[in-house]
């Protein structure tokens, strides 16, 4: 390494880049996490806007505003963009913000890769929203895509697949990031059995998000041929099978599923521990359950097919696996109520939301296992059960533990405490609202109310309207949620280093706000065997 | 791990780049691409957005890598950028082998179950008394239906024994060379380095050579298109995405032949050659895949 | 047990009708699974009770175990944090065992039901459906007699864009067909179910039956009336096909099998004076209803 001194001028330290420049050429992990965030929520407010057309237009029978395709667009559209363009990106928002800080690191391992993977999303999604106006609308065949109906969409094919091209693009390129952050940057002295659980459960989803983002590129890539080039992958008068593309999309959608929640795992492990004074309890089997769900998503995908009709062997062993994933699951939720017993518990607004995940996400995990069970899924399959269970796992899951990770880290990277008051009625209402909207729709479900459908027989109207109320309540409650953040950034309190009393881990060892880069240089040894105390 | 726990050398620090232009101007570049692309399928306009993307993507690659060689040669990465590098490019690998994985996972699901299925074998023996009575089912096919471009729905494979066979040769010839390439250059023997490495991408573009000369084949003389039902569609996926990684590695082999002659790389540190090398090999194990279960049995 | 499983949505409807005294048709009754008219959907319906009832179990234990936790150790109680629990393999033990075993008593009587809903031995009839965008068509195997089934007048103006029709004035709105699929009571029918256009799904829940029609390929699957339960059954696509996929239902009539000959007979007699439209597969079709089931694999 000759010429030192070139590497040196890029070393100063708070040299903090201004204006537009800083974050259009950010390489940055806290200015790029700060621009994930920001653009997550952006999408979560579009995401949960299409959803209010679709409550309201569910608000009670009869067509009131919208055409039955345009309805199907936006349910199209609502899973896209809350999915890939919410929760993955919020994911990849706290991961940037809190991985460096939590491991010891500088930043993340590869900053400019780091910006080009938030880059993309912007322009992957404004392809996707310009399917709202070309001709033919939107992409209508759910987010699932299945074939032949989403090949027979208008202009909006090319568009629709190419952005996801972008969006799988982005995500391999921020789990690199992620992985490598991991292996590579924790300062010396941090064994990867001190890490934080939230660095494990990210370094476990980010193994699924290289492993199937890439098989969700080659899914959609069939589509694109089988729709502009003659080839017939899906089609069954030239050899292919409509149903192929079924298994290859879920071989990617149920990891998927755990991609969105094993990060909330993570955050959920690290709250309970702070607000009940008390070390995680069972520290390790945390990292093998985490391990072996990651593990099980791989051979459970067929269970979102019991209906295409599979041989019976087939059915019995995605039944069976399946159901296995409860074990690990289960492992979590117990060592998360152990953490709780002898604690000393208070109940700040970050740990509200951890405590409503903990009993929301095990409810929306009960009707998982009862949709796990062939014979009953028969019957829930395609229904408002469906509909019900995943937005359990969804919302007051996944949403849920993003909006706890914000309440508790907020402090330390703007230095501002949140109004506590607000924080708790944000918390009140959307927990009140998100029960009101989703409970609903189990009995909706199982009266046998089918999902997808604009609208629906008089027999169904009450618990409609029951949950397009609680949908207007959940919605708009989460303005509270921008008030508080903003008004916490711009005119909060002080925030002390250490925020929470009970707080571990390395992030609290940096003052407060975070400096601009991380660790400069790492931890000392006895900050991290301190840090990482479980 | 190299680590950089001091400030006194400033050379063992991480490096962490500040602005580059480079991220977002890649990201404009794909989105300029694809809509090109879409603009272009769906008929809008012509090609001409899709080809400014092309000609903004050559800007990125030549762009982007020449501020990391630069970085590289001025020594500002130490190993644990180095490191990073390493790590990134094999998970970049993986990824890739997991989109293969898709079209493999594809052929093998047509040609296990979907193909016997639609024939009316096991279980769903209906489908031949219902809907497709005249069809045996057997590999290869093009569907009950005999897609292609012949009248009579016939086509032709590509035997694993003529040109593939000889392609395979020289794949895993040009591992070999790349690899005495790769030792040579660790014992600082830079003309052998130079030489086999030139060899290498001989081998690349020969290997395209030949495969293009297949298909120009397989479309005008064997009837076996894109549109040649699940046969031609696997066919050509597989062996069309694996010719586009054959060209992009060359292409890649290309430019670290141009740095080598430059005299960059040392005997300690060539994380790009080696990333190259790592690309090759895998572009070089997929084709065994491909050769055995696209083309052989 | 099953009688108080029985009550328990009718007493939560109660609470619910309680506060619900605003609407005027209540039918917030519509809390469970109906339970079903045929020997499937029961056995499908007390495993859905049975899983629920297990569900309701371990939640009482986790949720009560959460709130005993932190209603006994607040804070503000002056509650001690016990910072030496961190661990305890024999509680980790615990807890993957039980849940293991109670997975396995779940999965037991779920694998046995599972194999009889695919068991079609000794069917009687033999009914296709086919599913268009957006309307059914049913074709009785061996009989000469199909037919379309379609969303019935009422419900269609009904369900228009600001049709200006209250849905509560259209008797069994968007659950109502011209021509309802007609069965007898006390038999075994076989579904064959395919697609036309795209995937749709036949739904009836009655009968604890949905299965993929899925074109290019036939599904099935089978039900058997319970004797006495003669009336009309109603369901829906459960599989989104486009733009009217909300309004294309299942409408079963399922009467006696003297009242179904009768049917049969007049369906006959209206189709013979057009024979032309014999489908060109009848011959397949005899086969098919004379045929025992294949070996599930
Ligand atoms: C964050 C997302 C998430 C998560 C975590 C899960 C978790 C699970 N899901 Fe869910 N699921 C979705 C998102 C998710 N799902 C989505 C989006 C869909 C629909 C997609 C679409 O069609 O559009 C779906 C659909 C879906 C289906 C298909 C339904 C159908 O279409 O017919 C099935 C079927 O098996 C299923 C099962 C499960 C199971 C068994 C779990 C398990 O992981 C749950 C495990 C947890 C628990 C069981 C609770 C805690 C455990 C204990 C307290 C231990 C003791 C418990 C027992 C022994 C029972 N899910
Ligand atoms: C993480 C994923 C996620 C999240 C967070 C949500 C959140 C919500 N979802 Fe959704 N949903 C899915 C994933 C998700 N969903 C998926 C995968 C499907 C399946 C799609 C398919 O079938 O293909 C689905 C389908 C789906 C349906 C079924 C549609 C159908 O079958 O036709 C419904 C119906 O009620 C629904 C409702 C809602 C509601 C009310 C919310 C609420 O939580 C939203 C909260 C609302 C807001 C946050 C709105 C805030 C807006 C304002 C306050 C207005 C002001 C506006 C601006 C300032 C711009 N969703
Ligand atoms: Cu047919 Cu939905
Ligand atoms: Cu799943």
């Amino acid at each position: 390494m000759a010429n030192s001194t070139t590497a040196h001028a890029h070393d100063d330290h708070d040299h903090k880049p201004h204006g537009i420049k800083r974050w259009l050429y950010a390489t940055n992990h806290k200015d790029i996490g700060t621009m994930y965030l920001v653009f997550a929520c952006a999408m979560f407010f579009m995401g949960g806007a299409m959803a209010l057309v679709i409550r309201a237009e569910l608000f009670q029978p009869g067509l009131q505003f919208v055409d039955p395709g345009f309805f199907n667009s936006m349910t199209t559209m609502h899973a896209l963009l809350m999915i890939f363009g919410a929760v993955m990106p919020a994911w990849t928002g706290l991961a940037n913000w809190m991985v460096p800080m939590q491991v010891g690191a500088p930043d993340m391992a590869l900053p400019r890769l780091n910006n080009f993977s938030f880059w993309l999303l912007p322009f992957a999604f404004t392809l996707l929203l310009l399917t709202l106006f070309v001709p033919g609308g939107a992409p209508a065949g759910g987010w699932t895509l299945y074939p032949p109906l989403s090949l027979q969409a208008g202009d909006s094919f090319p568009l629709t697949i190419f952005a996801i091209h972008l969006m799988g693009i982005s995500s391999i390129l921020g789990a690199i990031n992620v992985v490598v952050t991991i292996l590579n940057m924790r300062a010396p002295g941090m064994g990867l059995l001190n890490m934080p659980l939230f660095c494990w459960t990210w370094l476990i989803t980010a193994y699924l998000l290289i492993a199937v983002m890439p098989v969700l590129a080659g899914a959609v890539t069939m589509l694109l041929t089988d729709h502009f080039f003659g080839t017939s992958f899906f089609t069954a008068s030239g050899g292919g099978d409509p149903v192929m593309f079924q298994h290859i999309f879920w071989f990617f959608g149920h990891p998927e599923v755990y991609i969105l929640i094993l990060p909330a795992f993570g955050v959920v492990s690290e709250i309970i521990p702070t607000f009940a004074r008390k070390p995680l309890f069972g520290y390790e089997s945390m990292v093998y359950a985490t391990a072996s769900i990651a593990f099980l998503s791989f051979i459970v995908w067929a269970h979102h097919m019991f209906t295409v009709g599979m041989p019976l062997a087939g059915q019995l062993f995605f039944m069976l696996s399946t159901m296995l994933i409860a074990v690990p699951t289960g492992v979590k939720v117990f060592n998360w109520c152990a953490t709780m017993w002898k604690g000393s518990i208070s109940f700040e607004t970050p740990m509200l939301f951890a405590l409503a995940f903990l009993f929301l996400f095990t409810l929306g995990g009960f009707s998982g296992l009862m949709l796990a069970i062939v014979p009953a899924d028969f019957q829930y399959h395609d229904s408002y059960f469906v509909v019900a269970h995943f937005h359990y796992v969804l919302v007051p899951g996944a949403v849920f533990a993003i909006m706890a990770g914000v309440y508790y880290w907020l402090p330390k990277w703007s230095g501002r405490m949140y109004n506590e008051k607000v924080g708790k009625l944000h918390f009140w209402l959307s927990t009140i609202g998100v029960n009101v909207l989703f409970f609903p729709q189990h009995f909706l479900g199982l009266a046998g109310m089918p999902r997808r459908i604009p609208d629906y027989s008089t027999q169904f109207a009450d618990w409609n309207m029951v949950s397009s109320i609680g949908a207007f309540i959940f919605g708009f409650s989460q303005l509270l949620f921008v008030y508080v953040v903003w008004n916490a950034v711009r005119s909060g309190e002080k925030a002390p280093a250490r925020p929470w009393e009970g707080a571990h881990g390395l992030e609290w060892e940096l003052p407060t706000p975070a400096p601009y880069h991380s660790w400069d240089t790492p931890p000392p040894r006895n900050v991290i065997t301190q840090g990482a105390m479980h | 791990m190299a680590n950089a726990h001091t400030n006194d050398h400033p050379a063992d620090k991480y490096y962490v780049p500040h602005e580059s232009p480079w991220p977002i101007y890649g990201s404009a570049t794909l989105f300029v691409f694809m809509i090109g692309l879409c603009g272009w399928l769906n008929e809008w306009y012509g090609p001409w957005i899709f080809a400014v993307g092309v000609l903004m993507l050559v800007g990125l690659f030549v762009g982007w890598f020449a501020v990391v060689i630069g970085e590289h040669q001025r020594g500002m990465y130490n190993m644990q950028v180095d490191k990073s590098f390493r790590m990134g490019m094999m998970w970049f690998i993986f990824s890739e082998v997991m989109f293969f994985a898709a079209f493999f996972g594809a052929l093998f699901y047509a040609r296990q179950l979907s193909v016997p299925w639609i024939g009316g074998e096991g279980v769903k023996f209906l489908n031949g008394l219902l809907l497709w009575q005249d069809y045996s089912p057997a590999w290869p096919t093009n569907g009950p239906e005999a897609l292609g471009p012949r009248d009579d729905g016939s086509f032709e494979t590509i035997p694993a024994f003529g040109l593939p066979a000889i392609n395979t040769a020289i794949l895993l010839l040009s591992g070999v060379t790349i690899t005495i390439a790769h030792h040579a250059l660790k014992e600082g023997n830079r003309r052998i380095l130079n030489i086999f490495l030139a060899a290498t991408f001989l081998l690349g573009f020969l290997f395209l050579g030949l495969q293009a000369e297949e298909y120009i084949h397989a479309y005008t003389e064997l009837g076996l298109t894109l549109s040649t039902g699940i046969y031609g569609s696997t066919f050509f996926m597989l062996t069309g995405f694996h010719g586009m990684h054959v060209t992009l590695g060359a292409i890649m082999l290309l430019v670290i032949w141009f740095r080598t002659m430059k005299g960059h790389f040392t005997p300690q540190r060539h994380f790009g050659f080696e990333a190259v090398a790592w690309y090759w090999h895998f572009v070089d194990v997929v084709w065994l895949g491909l050769f055995v279960f696209v083309y052989w049995v | 047990m099953t009688k108080a499983i029985r009550r328990v949505p009718s007493v939560l409807a109660l609470s619910a009708a309680a506060f619900a005294s605003l609407s005027a048709h209540a039918e917030w009754g519509n809390l469970n699974m109906p339970v079903g008219v045929t020997e499937l959907s029961k056995e499908i319906h007390s495993l859905h009770m049975t899983i629920f009832w297990w569900c309701v179990a371990i939640g009482v234990f986790v949720f009560g175990w959460m709130i005993w936790s932190l209603v006994a150790f607040r804070k503000s109680q002056g509650a001690k944090p016990d910072t030496t629990m961190v661990h305890s393999t024999k509680a980790e033990i615990i807890w993957t065992v039980i849940p293991v075993g109670i997975l396995v008593i779940m999965a037991i009587p779920a694998a046995r039901t599972l194999i009889a809903i695919e068991d079609m031995r000794g069917s009687e009839i033999s009914i296709k459906a086919t599913g268009y965008q957006w309307k059914w068509q049913y074709e009785y195997l061996g009989e000469d007699v199909s037919f379309f089934s379609q969303l019935d007048r009422q419900s269609d103006e009904a369900r228009q864009l600001k049709s200006g029709v209250d849905p509560n004035s259209v008797q069994d709105y968007l659950l109502n067909v011209d021509n309802p699929m007609v069965v007898p009571e006390d038999t075994k029918i076989r579904m064959l179910l395919t697609g036309q256009d795209v995937i749709h799904a036949w739904w009836v829940p009655a009968f604890g039956m949905k299965k993929d029609a899925i074109p290019g390929t036939i599904n099935e699957l089978w039900f058997k009336v319970d004797a006495g339960k003669t009336g009309i059954y109603r369901g829906q696509c459960a599989e989104l096909c486009g733009r009217d996929h909300g309004f294309m239902p299942v409408v079963v009539k399922v009467v006696t099998k003297e009242e179904y000959k009768a049917w049969l007979a007049a369906q006959k007699a209206a189709a013979s004076p057009a024979p032309a439209e014999a489908p060109a597969d009848a011959p397949a079709a005899d086969a098919v209803a004379a045929l025992p089931a294949a070996p599930r694999g």
